[in-house]
């Protein structure tokens, strides 16, 4: 999922203070799960909100709304009937969502609530942890489905550095090296001829290296 | 500031802090009249919102009263509403409303004294502190409208 934390309130208070009317819109997906920008969360922004400009003699009316996708446009069509009345929108979805929104309405300015982080899975109640940078050319077949983009600081690609200490990285001891997790798992798996096999040098344009990305699907796409 | 009176709303837990309740008024304790209780089936069913809810709606003061620890129906729900009670008072800071408003207290079914005390202690605690900063933004507010 993609995840994310909610902006300082003091920051967010700056965005929305010289509107009147802000439309704060929340979203039912990855944000949802990570508690950062589902219904719940909007909730207690709107609420914080009211309260903090309460403090400083501002009145803005906040009107709550959490979409099923932010990121998919016949979700945020759901917003047409709340727009107008509306003199800025807060999203509390990913960048995603807050681009989608901007791209719909655009005489409206729109403002992120949550620092979109990374792609990241669940380590247990309320840890989220990196485990994928969408490099466009997976190899997780080769490292025992550890990925060293991801979870190596230094994203080498054959064993670690000099840093490697007691399976922790040097840059902190409580964050693993991906590559001592690597070796342990080819290990555990029979596989460590895989660890010997050089892996040649990424080749970034699959990445962010070649620009923004598109997929398009020709069956799908209209 | 002198007759200042204030609002304290007190979630508690059925199997222990409302029980309590019931035993302090069996045992003639009386507590200040204003902790309003709101009975939950588990000290964990306090969501956050609910807290600052509390807040936004007027109250001085807020607490939740859970089982003792290692002695919760639902086996951690105690433990949860407390780390959830942390949680909120950090938010509370940065709204700019004093944290000391926001407790979590754990005390058991017979623990009728307890109770009455803890209602004490709190509307003490809340009365030195004063109105809500929500409270006086509010009738600042309602004071210029006029």
């Amino acid at each position: 999922m993609i995840t994310a934390e909610r902006k300082p309130l003091e920051e967010i208070i700056a965005c929305v203070a010289p509107f009147r009317k802000v439309l704060l819109v929340g979203c039912n997906e990855c944000v949802t799960v990570c508690a950062a920008g589902g219904r719940k969360e909007v909730g207690l922004l709107a609420s914080g909100l009211h309260m903090a400009l309460l403090q400083q003699g501002k009145s803005v009316e906040i009107r709550e709304h959490t979409l099923e996708r932010q990121c998919d446009p016949e979700y945020v069509e759901e917003l047409n009937s709340l727009i107008d009345g509306a003199d800025a929108v807060l999203s509390m979805a990913c960048g995603c969502g807050v681009q989608t929104i901007a791209g719909r309405y655009k005489d409206k300015p729109v403002f992120p609530a949550v620092n979109t982080k990374f792609m990241g899975a669940s380590e247990r109640q309320g840890v989220w942890a990196e485990r994928c940078q969408g490099c466009g050319n997976c190899l997780l077949g080769q490292t025992g489905g550890i990925c060293p983009i991801a979870r190596c600081a230094k994203r080498l690609m054959n064993g670690p550095c000099g840093g490697s200490t007691k399976g922790s990285c040097e840059i902190d001891p409580d964050t693993d090296c991906a590559w001592q997790l690597i070796w342990d798992r080819l290990k555990a798996l029979g596989l460590t001829e895989n660890y010997v096999e050089m892996i040649p040098a990424k080749d970034w344009r699959t990445s962010i290296g070649n620009g923004p990305r598109k997929i398009i699907r020709e069956d799908l796409a209209e | 500031m002198e007759n200042f009176e204030p609002v304290i709303v007190a979630f508690c837990c059925h199997y222990c802090a409302y029980t309590a309740a019931d035993m302090a008024g069996t045992q003639r304790l009386t507590y200040p009249s204003n902790v309003k209780i709101i009975r939950v089936p588990c000290s964990c069913k306090v969501d956050a919102l609910h807290l600052v809810k509390a807040f936004e709606k007027g109250a001085d003061g807020v607490y939740v009263a859970g089982c003792l620890k290692g002695d919760c129906h639902f086996n951690n729900g105690n433990d949860r509403a407390a780390s959830r009670v942390a949680y909120v008072k950090k938010y509370l800071e940065e709204l700019g409303i004093e944290s000391e408003r926001l407790a979590m207290f754990r005390m058991s079914a017979g623990m009728g004294f307890q109770f009455a005390q803890t209602a004490k202690d709190m509307t003490e605690k809340i009365r030195e502190l004063g109105p809500s900063p929500i409270n006086v933004a509010k009738a600042q507010l309602k004071g210029e409208a006029a």
